[in-house]
């Protein structure tokens, strides 16, 4: 049978009409999506999902707003844990770990960054020494999020010294609640403290929680990466209307997950705000901030046109090609250029923040939440490397350490 | 969600106009033709028709098309963007004929658009008049009536091959009217008495541009008189739609080259493309073209299915397309260095194009002004 959208749409609306139950607990209602398939409806069957095709994920999506109906719980579990596990992980790993992402009983962090390596993740110097079936654990990871609250991280860690950077790398699902592992929250900028210095101190993980091979994790990194680069541009933030016991849970959920997290939406620029305030000041009669909001919004569409391209031309089977790094440099554009033209509408305003700022405190909050945007999940610089290098096939940049195994590769004097 | 990729068939169907352009629009005849007063190639123009049926592909079969639509057009467009083909297609099929499929009269369109269709004539578009006019409602050319004909008296400007056509589709409005009322559509033969016609020195020569003079000028009207605002504006934001494919094409042809000459061209003992400067320029240049293309296939999507917003997103399109358009030859230049300024070296052609492309029909302030009209931004939306 050929899936068609009508075909999605019609099957989940009725699996929904008949199973859809506000008055389920939170966690029995998404245990109950684990087991029909229609939390995740893009992953494997035999692994909680129905096979679908990516495409057809935004239509589940549509379904589940329509019906007013919770979905898995969301965040770096289901985004870039189980994408990866589901493409790396041994099928051990993969029945301890997926369901409880889906039920939000774990979540999970990304322990990749180092305070010595960040843009060069390859040269990253956390230690892993094999200790019989287990490895012992020892480094720094830093700007983690979502690490004070996690269950697991996805830790990068070094196994191997004696050969060249990307080979002795190995990728672990790593259990945050144990002995020799602190967290500690960073402020940021804009006066947040969402991510934080994660100090490991000869803590341990084993064998079987090795994703991918011993070593060879570089390249279970990168499909992480370039599932964060995808996820860059979609930010679903709808909130819950209705009543009933799972709604009020998954409200309590998303307010205690979330509350680091109230400025993510700020981070990308606010272009849903721009109208609404140009009218609101009557900025909208300049000129100038015509031709800005009018340069925004057709960045914007055409970023949202780019993204669908690529999808409809992977549902047609067609190779891929340099969508993910342009989406996350498109997502940096826009929120860089949706921070100017929030200060061109707002105008002397924009000098306040807090109650005595415009909206009350967005604006301001939009002004210092976006230069995050062009450094996490990889800078714009490297998406623009990865953009010539790899797709318009330019000459690698020269190299002072390829081919030396790490231990005699220059580094940060400070590891 | 519309269709943003081309099928199987229609790629097939690129492959073939591609191979025939490569064939006959290489730079050599594109220069030959940038040289001359007409400035196109008759017998590729008429093969172009024969062969590949591209003159009445959007058209209708009652018509003497073929009934496709504007993204099979598109194609076609892209093509020719990226060959920099000089040919009355624009001129000819994409405003003259387009304007007439959309305002004329039944039987004007048959007796107009097959010898169009088939490339035995050629039209042009007489709208514009001023600098600053790409809107057909700032018309002051009048036409009085005549008997059941009617008199033609006022000039055009920047009408595109309008020193060349056989005939000339203009736009001129009852005496007295204002906006978009009072406007009509004529037919004038290119030999008419009391039309002066001149071409115009101009930034491009691969366009020609014509100034035409009107005294007096008999013609017959092609639809019915006073009506025909809203045919001609959906006719320019189908052209827009159109020159910014044509665009698309070459910003992508511009693309390839750059990187390609990136690769191969050697200083400081290192091709430059290994450079970071020129690398991130190339990749912001990927980024501003694969938008622009996104944009403009999505434009055309809409224009086959009879969108609503149409004129929304044609502002956007015909601006954002532009942008990217003029930024990657722009950089090309830059990137390839001193060869890139010469004569002798092809970066400037497609410079041209970028830049006269980036004005024809309004630039991208003019059309960004009009999305915040469309928007209802300010005090204006009332006259929006
Ligand atoms: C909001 C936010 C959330 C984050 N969340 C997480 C998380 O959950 N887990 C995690 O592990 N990390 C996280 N990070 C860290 C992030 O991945 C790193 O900050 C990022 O990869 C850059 O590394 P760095 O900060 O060490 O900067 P560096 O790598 O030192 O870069 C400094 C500057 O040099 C440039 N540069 C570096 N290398 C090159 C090159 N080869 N060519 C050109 N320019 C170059 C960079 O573009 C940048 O401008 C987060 C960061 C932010 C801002
Ligand atoms: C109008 C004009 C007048 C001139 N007059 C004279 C004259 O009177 N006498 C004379 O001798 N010359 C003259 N020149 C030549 C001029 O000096 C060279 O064109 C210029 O130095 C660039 O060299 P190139 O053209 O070989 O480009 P290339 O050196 O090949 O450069 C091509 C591109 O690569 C970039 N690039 C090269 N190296 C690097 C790098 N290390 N890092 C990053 N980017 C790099 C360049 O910036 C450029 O974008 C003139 C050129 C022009 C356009």
């Amino acid at each position: 049978m050929t899936v068609t959208e009508a075909s999605v749409r019609a099957e989940v609306r009725a699996w929904l009409e008949a199973h859809w139950d506000p008055e389920l607990s939170l966690r029995d209602w998404r245990e109950r999506l684990a087991d029909s398939g229609w939390g995740c409806p893009t992953w494997p069957e035999a692994w909680y999902g129905r096979g679908l095709p990516l495409a057809m994920e935004s239509v589940v999506r549509q379904e589940f707003r329509r019906a007013g109906a919770v979905g898995i719980a969301s965040g770096g579990g289901s985004g870039l844990a189980a994408p990866t596990i589901l493409e790396h992980g041994s099928d051990e790993l993969k029945r301890a770990l997926l369901r409880p992402i889906i039920t939000g009983e774990h979540a999970w962090c990304q322990l990749f960054s180092e305070p010595g390596s960040g843009s060069d993740l390859a040269g990253l110097t956390t230690r892993a020494d094999r200790d019989g079936d287990e490895f012992v654990i020892s480094g720094q990871k830093v700007w983690n999020t979502s690490a004070h609250h996690a269950q697991y991280g996805m830790l990068l860690a070094r196994t191997n010294w004696d050969v060249p950077k990307h080979r002795g790398i190995s990728y672990f699902a790593f259990e945050m609640e144990q002995p020799g592992v602190t967290v500690r929250p960073l402020q940021q900028m804009n006066g947040y403290a969402s991510f934080n210095e994660v100090f490991i101190n000869e803590a341990r993980a084993t064998l079987h929680q090795v994703i991918g091979q011993v070593d060879q994790g570089w390249s279970v990194a990168l499909a992480t990466l370039a599932h964060e680069r995808r996820l860059a541009g979609i930010h679903d933030d709808t909130p819950l209307e209705g009543s009933g016991r799972a709604i009020e849970e998954y409200r309590e959920e998303r307010a205690h997950v979330m509350a680091p997290y109230v400025w993510y939406p700020q981070r990308y620029g606010r272009v849903d705000l721009i109208v609404k305030r140009a009218r609101e000041t009557g900025r909208d009669n300049d000129p100038v901030v015509r031709q800005e909001i009018a340069k925004l919004l057709s960045l914007q569409r055409a970023a949202g046109w780019t993204a669908e391209r690529a999808k409809q031309a992977r549902v047609l089977g067609r190779p891929p090609g340099p969508e993910g790094s342009i989406g996350k440099l498109c997502g940096s554009h826009i929120a860089r250029q949706a921070a100017d033209t929030h200060a061109l509408i707002s105008e002397s305003d924009a000098l306040l923040a807090g109650e005595d700022g415009p909206e009350a405190g967005i604006i301001a909050e939009i002004l210092l939440s976006v230069p995050g945007q062009s450094i996490a999940g990889g800078t714009d610089e490297i998406q623009r490397n990865i953009l010539a290098e790899r797709q318009l096939g330019l000459p690698r940049d020269p190299t002072t350490d390829a081919g030396k195994p790490f231990r005699d590769v220059p580094r940060n004097v400070a590891d | 969600m519309r269709s943003l990729t081309y099928s199987d068939e229609q790629e097939e169907f690129r492959s073939v106009v591609r191979r025939f352009l490569d064939d006959h629009s290489p730079p050599t005849e594109v220069r030959r033709w940038m040289e001359d007063d007409a400035g196109f190639d008759p017998a590729v123009w008429r093969r172009l028709c024969d062969d590949l049926g591209v003159g009445g592909l959007h058209l209708p079969e009652a018509y003497g098309g073929q009934a496709f639509s504007a993204v099979e057009q598109s194609i076609v467009l892209q093509e020719m963007g990226r060959a920099l083909l000089c040919s009355p297609y624009f001129g000819s099929i994409v405003l003259a004929a387009t304007a007439i499929a959309h305002g004329a009269t039944d039987a004007a369109k048959k007796e107009r658009l097959p010898d169009l269709a088939n490339g035995s004539q050629r039209a042009a578009l007489a709208f514009a008049e001023q600098t600053s006019a790409w809107s057909p409602h700032d018309v002051a050319m009048t036409a009085t009536a005549d008997g059941a004909d009617f008199r033609l008296d006022g000039s055009k400007r920047f009408v595109v091959d309008g020193h060349s056509a056989d005939g000339l589709v203009v736009v001129a409005r009852v005496p007295g009217s204002t906006g978009t009322d009072g406007l009509s559509l004529f037919w004038v033969a290119g030999d008419a008495d009391g039309l002066e016609r001149r071409r115009l020195e101009s930034l491009d020569p691969s366009r020609k541009l014509a100034q035409l003079d009107f005294a007096g000028v008999r013609a017959a009207a092609l639809g019915a008189p006073g009506t025909a605002a809203g045919a001609l504006d959906h006719t320019l934001d189908l052209a827009c739609i159109a020159l910014a494919h044509e665009m698309v094409g070459g910003a992508e042809r511009v693309l390839e080259t750059t990187v390609e000459y990136a690769k191969t061209r050697v200083q400081f003992g290192r091709p430059i493309g290994s450079f970071q400067a020129i690398k991130h320029k190339c990749a912001d240049m990927l980024v501003d073209v694969e938008l622009a293309k996104s944009t403009a296939i999505h434009a055309a999507a809409a224009a086959a299915e009879g969108a609503e917003d149409l004129p929304l997103l044609a502002a956007l399109t015909k601006a954002l397309v532009s942008d990217a358009y003029r930024t990657a030859a722009t950089e090309s230049i830059q990137i390839h260095g001193g060869i890139g300024f010469t004569w002798e070296h092809d970066c400037h052609l497609y410079f041209k194009r970028a830049r006269s492309a980036a004005i024809l029909l309004g630039d991208a302030t003019h059309h960004r002004e009009r999305m915040a009209r469309l928007l209802e931004l300010g005090a204006s939306k009332a006259s929006a």
